[in-house]
């Protein structure tokens, strides 16, 4: 018989019940619309790329958190100013809390000039080192290590940082997962390592991925405290990771933290995930990270539904200016394509192989 | 006074972690055991445990975690305990650390060094030569010294370069070569420098082949009259090929000599440059002379037999010149 974390974990049900960081203190209502407002918008920025990955204006793939969004932005939010954040391919809430303005998200994944790569790199691989935010590679877990390298770094220079990077289900089962935790804990550094357990990886389910119940079983592998979180509780979300920073920051070594979710789209657009039984879609779409606040700022009275409506279809209209610029920008020179990989040449110089061009 | 190549390698990343707080030095065994070769002795105790870090046996998680150091503004020196680990960290050097500057516009300096090449019956996993496996990687720039000079000079610039360097000693020459070595004095990068002077034919080649080039180079004035000129490339990335060019110019024969294996080695790229380029200006064509296609072996006989000698650039030489 399944078991009663089943209702709230749907397809988890055979598993021991999970730990559950709950949200111990209640947040301010400014809070809570915040976590809310940057969920919606992240949800809003992924479905008008999907808009235009349709009108064929994304050049190449396209990712989305869709049901996931109480982890970026959750964990995001829990951030202070001089903490580092490493997001990978669905964090891309992460991001925008931490300042990335949506124009950047549109000129990047339409490859164009004005994006933050200047069309070099694709979807959500980009950075911004003033805003704390470091760029993924493809190969997964890689961050896992240079994160931690940079929050080591930092308090090397008399900061007092927390390093947070992500992981998926599928990402754990990579080396780099689990050489950088570990050495991670042998520095002591302050990085706090979110797995989120969205159920499938491209179309591989966790079951072929590990044979751990839990990933937060792992923890005490690495000698590092473990905890788990209803990701798609955005407050529980905000509140673990604020616990998970204390801890790291205090001196008291890495933090992992797994949240329980389910990946609601394909692994990327292109992918219909004909391989998830429609049932668990089903289950998991009644627990929508953005309908749970919504029903809780409507029912605990903080706003009207007639506010939460304008509110989201005020985000929808803001990003109106934001996906025309990126439309009207220009695609880049193709010089561009050969400058920056060295510190000597910055813009790259016309090569005669191409000169019958 | 003299010192060894791999003293001259220890003097250069200490006398930068000296003058620059930034620098520091992290790897396997380099903190209270103070490396396999003993590069890092007395490190330890004069900058202490938070600027010569000892770490997990993790090549990846090492260089990721430089990786991060440098993006803070740091200089890590990763000392691979032997090059051929950095297999466990190819990702990281090509994908995270080369693409750095490239995708975000952010500069990584770090340099990943370590012992390279045969000759010391180290057997297949403690003598490889892996610069071919790099030199396909836009983004990293490596550099393979042969005298204790420019093993010094090149390392201070590889630390104070912007871009990540992958600095290839060769342990062969650890110990055997002593020479007197300027106290400060930075070799810059991407710099070749003529060994022997000649007239007849070109030698192009770096790191402990050098020395073969030259013996052999004796030899053949010896045996034939013919003088070869010796180019050390010092820098195989970038490629300094207008001192190549200079010297073809002058001799129109041209060889190539390295240790890493044959086919798809450096000299490879460097033969296509020269015929691409250089086509009317020789008189032969580019011969080669390195490494078998084999992994490195480990007894002497089968060692010695991989590795390319002075005999095999002799005979490779009268070859050229009879052309």
């Amino acid at each position: 018989m399944a078991k009663a974390h089943e209702k709230l974990f749907p397809g988890t049900g055979d598993r021991r019940a999970p730990q559950l960081t709950e949200l111990s203190t209640p947040l301010s209502k400014a809070m809570r619309l915040r976590l809310f407002e940057w969920m919606v918008t992240t949800r809003k920025v992924e479905a008008r790329m999907g808009t235009l990955y349709r009108q064929g204006k994304v050049v190449g793939g396209l990712y989305r958190g869709e049901g996931q969004e109480g982890i970026s932005v959750g964990t995001a939010m829990a951030l202070q100013d001089g903490d580092i954040v490493g997001p990978m391919i669905r964090d891309l809430g992460a991001m925008m809390v931490r300042g990335v303005p949506p124009r950047d998200v549109f000129c990047q994944y339409m490859a164009r000039a004005d994006g933050p790569t200047g069309g070099r790199d694709c979807n959500t691989h980009f950075g911004d080192h003033e805003l704390g935010i470091t760029a993924p590679i493809s190969m997964l877990g890689a961050l896992i290590p240079v994160v931690s390298g940079m929050a080591w770094a930092s308090r090397q220079q008399g900061n007092n940082p927390v390093g947070l990077t992500y992981i998926g289900d599928g990402g754990a089962s990579c080396g780099d997962f689990h050489e950088g935790l570990n050495m991670a804990a042998t520095l002591n550094s302050p990085l706090v390592l979110i797995i989120e357990n969205n159920g499938y990886a491209y179309s591989t389910p966790v079951q072929a991925q590990s044979q751990v119940e839990w990933f937060v079983d792992r923890a005490p592998a690495y000698g590092v405290l473990g905890m788990q979180v209803d990701g798609n509780d955005v407050e529980a979300v905000y509140n673990a990771t604020k616990l998970a920073c204390d801890h790291a920051r205090s001196g008291k070594g890495p933090v992992l933290i797994e949240a329980i979710t389910f990946r609601m789209n394909g692994h990327a657009e292109h992918d219909d995930a004909s391989y998830v039984p429609e049932a668990l879609v089903k289950a998991w779409s009644k627990r929508d990270p953005i309908d749970i606040l919504r029903d809780r700022l409507i029912d605990e009275g903080v706003k009207s539904k007639r506010q939460i409506d304008n509110l989201e279809q005020k985000i929808f209209d803001q990003l109106r200016d934001d996906y025309e610029f990126a439309l009207a920008s220009d695609m880049p020179d193709a010089l561009y394509a050969t400058g920056g990989v060295y510190s000597e040449d910055d813009i790259g110089q016309p090569d005669p192989r191409r000169a019958g061009r | 006074m003299t010192i060894t190549y791999i003293e001259a390698i220890g003097e250069a990343i200490s006398q930068e972690m000296e003058r620059d707080p930034s620098v520091l030095l992290i790897g396997e065994d380099v903190g209270h055991y103070a490396g396999a070769f003993k590069l890092s002795k007395g490190f330890l105790e004069s900058f202490g445990p938070d600027r010569i870090i000892d770490t997990p046996i993790a090549e990846s998680a090492i260089v990721g975690h430089a990786i991060g150091m440098a993006y803070m503004g740091m200089r890590p020196v990763v000392e691979m305990q032997f090059i051929d680990f950095i297999a466990c960290a190819y990702n990281m050097v090509t994908n995270f650390a080369a693409k750095s500057r490239y995708r975000q516009g952010l500069a990584c300096p770090m340099v990943i060094r370590g012992p390279s090449g045969g000759g010391v019956r180290g057997g297949p996993f403690h003598s490889q030569n892996v610069e071919a496996c790099f030199l396909n990687v836009p983004g990293l720039k490596i550099v393979a010294p042969a005298t204790a000079a420019d093993a010094k000079g090149l390392m201070l610039s590889s630390i104070r370069d912007d871009d990540p360097v992958l600095f290839l000693e060769h342990k062969y020459l650890y110990r055997r070569i002593k020479e007197v070595v300027p106290s400060n004095e930075a070799i810059p990068l991407g710099q070749a420098i003529v060994r022997r002077e000649g007239s007849d034919f070109t030698i192009v080649t770096y790191g402990a082949m050098v020395f073969e080039a030259l013996e052999a180079a004796e030899q053949i004035a010896t045996e034939t009259g013919a003088q070869a000129e010796v180019i050390d490339l010092r820098t195989l990335a970038p490629l300094d090929m207008e001192t190549v060019y200079q010297s073809v110019r002058k001799t129109n024969r041209c060889m190539l000599v390295h240790e890493a294996c044959l086919t798809g080695g450096p000299s490879g790229e460097l033969a296509a440059r020269l015929s691409e380029e250089f086509f009317d200006w020789l008189d032969a064509p580019i011969l080669r002379v390195a490494a078998l296609d084999s992994p490195v072996p480990y007894s002497p006989p089968l060692e010695d037999y991989f590795l390319p000698k002075s005999v095999d650039i002799v005979f490779q030489a009268k070859r050229l010149l009879a052309y």
